[in-house]
């Protein structure tokens, strides 16, 4: 013992005081702080995304309209590369070895222990032969992943294309989308992105500090399987698309065709088509530029897009609301002049020959303008004159419970609405009660301001085939693979007629193509109803306009046919409804006593002129514009009338206070 | 007396300190395990396959026992008395080393010694300053309050420190520092304590804060002090002298680490303070750490499951990073553990050392602790970010055979003396 001795115990507390100290730092940092916990995680698990396949597309029968091909990538991490034959390798990728440098530079530059690709979307032909090759090519490995391929080339609009997320999708998805992800941009693949896409799975590796795989995590626990998108089964048959397609080809226009007893749509083209794989691969962008800049615009979806004066079509319609509201019978006649009087108006009817004494049934066949003039102007001026506003309110509403001038919904993206106008809009135009039945006596006869996509024509053909009701229109007839139907399209809409009414309109459409405009159209051995249309277009030649339904018993498909620009609805859109509708019904296309051939419509060219066709179009922009001017000047100078009035109205009030006064002031002063 | 010696004669294991014995294979056997888990190679997962590196410190340990064994076999006296040989042969390897020595990671601190062994004299420097130590202070007329002594015990010490310092191995140079205990223990006066304790707060404060502040906190302290003892002149004079010194300190402090300090070093320093956060350049390896650890939680992810420890997060985790498998695998639970049996083998060397007649023992005792203490205190400290980086080995833990056979013959020099702690050397 020395003297000392007690400072042992100083020395024994420094000790005991800083290995405490260390003891309640590594409390801190191991028991109360848990961010370093996920820091570890966060080191060593990378999560990888598992791509599902996209969901199939088969036609009504089963058969593929788009479906996944396999491509490979090559994928290489070039740390785990050993020396190989190069140019055995290039051969087999078809590559040559500046290219084969050039991607080695890139995977390098990239990282040199993580993988990356080095030949992107080699095709099948070249895998086979490449993965049994593979184990001489250490580094190297394929990764299988899957494009959409059309087999038949057809529907392209229907079945529209994906493209890698924008800004927008991925914002608007809230984070379940990244960079580089594809998303539905149009047609069904747009409307049904959250079915067709599938679920994406996860899979968690755990890596060392320089990124190198070593194994899963936690024997998979928390990994999610990629779920393949959902199969999806399309109302559209695929023989009727590829005739409709055919007999569309050179020409402007649309074919809708749908089932009456069920909504489903049968055929949905739009021409001038192209076709969807176009917009697959490493030469989309260039097609996809090209189709862009194309005037007649293959990207528009005509048969809901385009809107087209229903013309001589809209007339059974007019019969029918007609009869409802009890304006007309059936059997009532008309003689017809070969125009009709409306005030002060002239409404030409059969190039001015008179069909003379015509009923319900006959002015349907014979397309009668005076005729549907004649229960237009009594519909509008029922209860006199002065209340037309009233009354064609209540006719307008009649017409819109058909789906006109409104959208039916459709399961795909960007429908127009077609235009049935409103009286406010004559009020703009005229002024208010300003405007009588003669005014706008050409709605009689589906022109005017009255538009309608085709879907909307096809559409009142099922609701005219129904007796008075529709399914709403659909081109998806199931989902996956336990065909789920959504519940609004077995639901029937009703659009107020009672179906007494339709026999003796139908009887005319029967008529129509019996011995009417559309004759020449009749099918053997099937009975069709149908409707011409010669509507008057703002641009150039007349639209040529058919629907129909068929046949008249249970009927099975109704169908609307516009070809853009062609002239008369009997020879341009009659005979292709007709071969669409015998194709359906009978699965074949028999010869026909008028001679009309599929071959001769399919290779007619009905293509408007271009630069007529450009010059039109720019007429209308141009007629845009002008007008905008003049909406701009008129309102400037009511504007500014206003401000003068207002200038005027100070400039008075100051005179007596300011100048006169001054005036009076200096006169005192004198 | 002749009792002991009689015993002594029968069996090398008589009055061995089995206490000390224990805790130091339980050491090695937790170093041997958390190395394995450190660099485990699937190729190898042998823990006794030699062409690894935990197949290397198995045979290091066998070695160490052995050692241990030899050192058993010594006289106590001859331990004294070779004291300043021992010295003379480290300060001379310190030497060579500078000449021939194998430069690893900058510091130029070993020797090769073929078959793939190195030798690193710094390791076996702090045995023989040392024993060197507790022969000269436990000499007559020797006392470390005298100017003479202290002198010379400066002396021991720092030729060896200078020369490490050469290397430069700044980790083993600091090591030296904590023979100030030992010193203290023998009667320096505890001003010395309180000056270093002073100078590396003020340091710190200074690297932090506004030194005006400071200087301002120390003039009230100082004020406080000379209040509360305005009778007592010399006490005022005393205060003021040392608020004075320390407001010179602070106000050179800035400086003297910008200039004095190398760049590197600084860097280590500002990302202890947080002055800077870097956690992929200089701060990497203690941010790694620190994940390491704190991932751990209270039991730990299990041995040879710490994916910090397995994917090689951790540079150096063998060696001067081992304590983070420990804090991985085995959890807060198993930082208690090494941090108990530490703190147990430190008291029980006090205790071994307070119990001696021969003040050679005890002051050789205190120097052990000393230098124990210094290493577990800074290599964990730097292992959880709350000091700088500096590459010193936990002791018997970590990855080495400089270290571990340097610090079984601290501990096993110990035993020997220990057993013989009734006799005068």
């Amino acid at each position: 013992m020395n003297k000392f001795f007690e400072r042992r115990y100083v020395v024994t507390g420094i000790f005991i005081a800083l290995i405490l100290t260390l003891l309640g730092r590594l409390y801190y940092i191991q028991i109360v702080d848990d961010r370093y916990a996920i820091y570890a995680t966060k080191n060593v698990i990378r999560s990888f995304i598992q791509y599902p396949a996209r969901g199939p597309i088969l036609d009504r029968n089963g058969k593929v309209l788009v479906q996944n091909e396999p491509i490979y990538d090559i994928m290489v991490t070039p740390k785990d590369v050993k020396p190989f034959d190069t140019l055995e390798f290039c051969r087999m990728i078809g590559i040559d070895k500046a290219g084969f440098d050039k991607r080695w530079i890139k995977a390098m530059k990239y990282s040199p222990t993580k993988e990356s690709a080095f030949e992107k979307q080699v095709p099948v032909s070249l895998f086979a032969p490449l993965q049994e090759k593979m184990g001489d090519f250490p580094g190297f490995y394929i990764l299988p992943r899957t494009v959409r391929t059309y087999p038949d080339s057809v529907a392209a609009q229907f079945l529209g294309y994906i493209g890698e997320a924008q800004d927008r999708d991925i914002e608007r998805s809230k984070g379940y989308y990244r960079l580089g992800d594809y998303i539905g941009i149009t047609g069904v693949e747009k409307a049904y992105e959250n079915v067709l896409r599938g679920q994406r799975g996860v899979k968690s590796m755990m890596v060392d500090s320089r990124g190198v795989q070593k194994g899963s995590f936690a024997n998979g626990a928390f990994d999610t399987v990629a779920r393949t998108g959902e199969r999806l089964t399309s109302s559209l048959d695929i023989e009727l698309q590829k005739l409709g397609e055919q007999l569309m080809h050179n020409k402007l226009g649309s074919i809708v065709a749908i089932e009456p007893s069920t909504g489903e749509i049968l055929a949905y083209v739009s021409s001038p088509t192209y076709d969807p794989n176009l917009m697959v691969g490493r030469e989309r962008g260039n097609n996809a530029a090209k189709m862009y800049n194309d005037p007649y615009k293959p990207f528009f979806i005509r048969p809901i897009q385009a809107q087209y004066p229903p013309g001589s079509s809209f007339k059974p319609l007019s019969a029918l609301i007609a009869l409802q509201e009890g304006i007309i019978s059936p059997s009532e006649t008309y003689y017809c002049t070969g125009h009709y009087r409306a005030g002060n108006r002239l409404v030409p009817c059969n190039n001015g020959e008179a069909h003379g004494t015509v009923n319900m049934g006959r002015a349907v066949a014979e397309s009668c303008n005076g005729y549907f003039s004649m229960v237009f102007q009594r519909i509008l001026e029922r209860s006199g004159a002065k209340y037309t506003e009233a009354a064609f309110t209540k006719w307008r509403a009649n017409v819109m419970k058909f789906g006109l001038g409104t959208r039916l919904d459709l399961d795909m993206p960007a429908e127009s609405r077609g235009n049935v106008p409103t009286p406010l809009h004559y009020d703009n135009v005229y002024k208010k009660g300003g405007w009588r039945a003669s005014t706008i006596i050409s709605l009689a006869i589906g022109q005017g301001e009255l538009l309608a996509t085709p879907l909307q024509m096809a559409n009142l053909e099922c609701t005219i085939a129904n007796h008075g009701y529709f399914y709403k229109p659909h081109l998806i007839k199931a989902i996956g693979t336990e065909n789920v139907i959504k519940a609004e399209y077995t639901k029937r809409n009703y659009v107020g007629i009672d179906s007494q009414y339709f026999e003796p309109v139908i009887n005319g459409m029967q008529a129509v193509v019996e011995d009417g405009t559309a004759r020449r159209s009749k099918i053997p051995g099937i009975i069709m109803c149908g409707k011409t249309g010669t509507a008057q277009n703002p641009r150039g030649e007349s639209n040529s306009v058919f629907v129909a339904f068929a046949p008249r018993e249970n009927p099975k498909i109704a169908i609307a046919v516009i070809v853009e620009n062609s002239g008369e609805g009997a020879h341009w859109a009659a005979p292709i409804a007709s071969f669409i509708v015998e194709k359906y019904l009978k699965g074949k296309v028999t010869p026909r006593e008028s001679g009309f051939t599929v071959d001769y419509f399919a290779n007619a060219n009905r293509m408007p002129d271009l630069a007529l066709y450009a010059m039109d179009l720019k007429k209308e922009r141009m007629r845009d514009s002008i007008r905008a001017v003049k909406l701009d000047s008129i309102r400037k100078f009511k504007a500014d009338s206003i401000k003068k009035a207002a200038r005027l109205k100070t400039a008075a009030n100051n005179k007596p206070g300011g100048w006169g006064s001054l005036l009076a002031g200096r006169g005192a002063g004198k | 007396m002749s009792n002991y010696n009689n015993h002594n004669q029968r069996s090398f294991f008589f009055n061995v300190d089995w206490v000390m014995v224990f805790l130091y294979l339980a050491l090695c056997t937790i170093g041997w395990f958390n190395i394995h888990a450190a660099v485990y190679d699937e190729k190898h997962p042998s823990i006794i396959d030699i062409s690894t590196v935990y197949g290397k410190q198995f045979i290091y340990i066998m070695v160490g026992i052995v050692v241990g064994m030899i050192i058993l076999l010594l006289e106590s006296r001859f331990l004294a008395a070779l004291a300043p040989a021992f010295y003379a042969i480290t300060t001379l390897l310190l030497l060579v080393v500078l000449v021939i020595g194998k430069n690893v990671g900058g510091n130029q601190a070993w020797i090769n010694m073929g078959g793939g062994f190195r030798l690193q004299p710094s390791e076996f420097a702090k045995f023989s300053t040392c024993l060197l130590l507790a022969r000269y202070l436990s000499s007559v007329n020797v006392k470390v309050t005298e100017l003479k002594s202290f002198a010379i015990v400066a002396a021991i010490i720092l030729v060896p420190m200078l020369l490490i310092k050469l290397q430069p191995d700044d980790g083993s140079t600091l090591v030296f520092f904590s023979l100030i205990f030992v010193l203290y223990r023998e009667g320096l006066s505890p001003y010395f304590l309180v000056t270093i304790a002073t100078t590396i707060i003020l340091f710190i404060t200074s690297q932090l804060y506004n030194e005006y502040y400071i200087a301002g906190i120390i003039i009230a302290i100082t004020t406080l002090i000379a209040y509360l003892n305005k009778r007592n002149r010399q006490t005022i004079f005393k205060a003021l002298v040392a608020g004075i010194v320390c407001i010179g300190f602070v106000l050179v402090a800035k400086p003297i680490y910008n200039h004095g300090l190398k760049q590197h070093q600084r860097a280590r320093i500002d990302v202890v303070l947080g002055i800077t956060s870097d956690t992929r350049g200089v701060g990497y390896n203690q941010n790694q750490s620190k994940i390491a650890i704190g991932s751990g939680r209270l039991w730990g992810k299990g041995y040879l499951k710490g994916t910090q420890t397995k994917y090689a997060f951790v540079p150096e985790q063998s060696t001067d990073f081992i304590f983070c498998t420990v804090g991985e695998e085995w959890g807060f639970a198993g930082s208690v553990v090494v941090l108990g049996l530490y703190l147990f083998l430190l008291l029980r060397i006090i205790f071994i050392a307070e119990r001696q007649r021969a003040p050679f023992t005890r002051i050789y005792g205190y120097g052990v602790a000393s230098i124990i203490f210094f290493h577990v205190i800074i290599n964990i400290a730097m292992a959880i970010g709350v000091m700088p980086v500096i590459g010193i080995p936990l002791p018997l833990i970590s990855y080495g055979g400089s270290s571990l056979i340097s610090f079984t013959i601290l501990i096993f020099v110990l035993i020997k003396l220990d057993s013989n702690r009734m006799g005068i050397i």
